[in-house]
């Protein structure tokens, strides 16, 4: 049978457009590999967005910092091996301000107690939910898609990333 | 003997024709029927019939999809000429409205239907025309012929739907995992392996992990994006690609594709007129927008993971059509 192709930061081959009225930069075409292997560790770099909602690509790299949002987000591991481990917070919901959206990035681990972690490889997904605290820990680089909605530390530069 | 007791009773259909076996099914001022090998669509315009064919497999393939998805969002072009608009209630039939010939020559025509009286007709009509071992779910090289005259029927295989998932799948009280399903032959190398979760005692509930390559490895059908995860109106609806994309789907919003696995073409054209705009290729790891004036139609060669990422939020249909909102999701 033919072999089921997955792209990694190693090896990635970035699609295209023929265009035959319109622009190129209409479709916001990006390849998440790519924009993972030029971003330094963590950077949560926009590569969708409706609206309020994104999807980030994030290359993972060492310890992240430890994030939480008041709504629940997903990470599905697109390469590498990568650990989530999570922490409840003593006082609920005091990581990310009710009805906020969007990541937030903490100043180290919460205060809080160690609900576990998952060990993800490529293509496994995990729930990071609301009003929990998390960190991603990779030993050697991977990528991470993240689903969430457009917070402070969310990076747009779609002139760089994008197909024109 | 005309048997009406497994029709509902708001479907109009003739008695089997004497030679195909086929029924034929009137909806408003629509007329659908079947021979060996096509769907003829007629309707009235400017005061005479007009009507369009289509091979049949291709439309069933179509129609398959329609109620599927609920009539899914927007336009579900089944080809250049037929298909269905959803207003989240009720639901527009029309034949050439978003044709560019059929409108300027004004033989177009559109008819708005209660929802339910559209989808038990539409029902109604898989039911009688899907034979035994069509599936119209399933790419070609998976299933037999949707040819000939009318020989039994394939109900298991048209009545699964899209699969409503609230949060994630696999968490208690939401939709299963796939363990019970085969890996689709075009998948056999794909890991099978699944996280390891390791929850402190008491969080056993909270921590949730799968394998989701392994989940659309397990896909019994091709074109049906069903949701994976959802963070308040943001919804990952991931699908298995095979062959064709049996609709052309012009979408009221815009909506983003994420190529997960091997490579899909999608041809893209103007949404209101079917003039072709582009072709994108995608392969692992691209991901891009599908803008809000466009309809798209995608190839995939070999069975590939593709992520559909929705923006479900209601209102959105009129704020993209009164200009509020751009077709097209950023600017740079």
């Amino acid at each position: 049978m033919q072999q089921t192709t997955f792209g990694s930061l190693e090896h990635f081959q970035k699609g295209s457009i023929e265009i035959i009225k319109g622009k190129a930069e209409h479709y916001a075409f990006s390849n998440i590999y790519e924009v993972a292997s030029g971003a330094p560790p963590y950077q949560k770099t926009v590569v969708g967005k409706n609206l309020k909602f994104v999807i980030e690509s994030l290359r993972a790299e060492g310890d992240s910092p430890w994030y939480a949002a008041a709504h629940d987000e997903f990470v599905v591991v697109m390469d590498g091996d990568v650990t989530v481990h999570y922490i409840k917070p003593d006082v609920a919901g005091s990581l990310a301000p009710a009805d906020s959206e969007g990541t937030y990035t903490l100043d180290g681990a919460p205060q809080g107690k160690s609900m576990g972690y998952v060990k993800l490889g490529r293509g496994h997904q995990a729930i990071l939910p609301a009003g929990v605290a998390y960190q991603f820990r990779a030993a050697k680089p991977g990528v991470l898609i993240v689903q969430t909605i457009l917070g402070p530390n969310s990076v747009e530069k779609w002139n760089d990333i994008c197909l024109q | 003997m005309m048997d009406m007791s497994t029709l509902p009773q708001n479907v109009r259909a003739s008695q089997p024709d004497a030679i195909t076996g086929y029924r034929t099914f009137q909806l408003g001022h629509f007329e659908f029927s079947r021979d060996a090998y096509f769907v003829t669509v007629k309707w009235p315009a400017q005061g005479t019939q007009h009507s369009h064919q289509m091979h049949a497999d291709a439309f069933l393939r179509a129609m398959m999809r329609d109620i599927a998805w609920g009539f899914f969002y927007g336009w579900v072009n089944f080809d250049e000429v037929l298909g269905t608009r959803n207003h989240y209630g009720k639901v527009d039939l029309y034949a050439g409205s978003f044709n560019a010939s059929y409108k300027a020559a004004g033989v177009d025509f559109l008819e708005q239907f209660d929802t339910p009286v559209i989808m038990a007709t539409f029902k109604a009509i898989m039911k009688d025309w899907v034979n035994e071992g069509f599936d119209p779910f399933a790419a070609p090289e998976e299933t037999g012929t949707a040819f000939g005259a009318k020989h039994g029927d394939n109900v298991a295989a048209i009545e699964r739907t899209r699969i409503a998932t609230k949060r994630m799948p696999g968490l208690e009280g939401d939709s299963p995992l796939r363990d019970d399903f085969p890996v689709n032959r075009q998948f056999n190398d794909v890991a099978q392996d699944e996280p390891e979760i390791h929850a402190e005692p008491g969080f056993e509930k909270e921590l949730h992990a799968f394998n989701l390559f392994k989940y659309l490895s397990r896909s019994d059908v091709t074109w049906n994006p069903s949701v994976t995860s959802v963070c308040k109106e943001s919804l990952f609806c991931p699908t298995t690609e095979e062959f064709v994309l049996p609709v052309f789907h012009g979408n009221d919003r815009v909506e983003w594709f994420l190529q997960m696995s091997d490579e899909i073409v999608w041809d893209v054209a103007d949404k209101n007129t079917g003039e072709p705009r582009a072709r994108v290729t995608m392969r692992a790891g691209d991901i891009a927008a599908m803008p809000a004036d466009i309809r798209h139609k995608g190839y995939s060669q070999k069975r590939s993971m593709l992520l559909v990422w929705e923006n479900a939020t209601p209102n959105l249909p009129k704020r993209y059509e009164s200009g509020e909102l751009s077709p097209y999701p950023v600017q740079f």
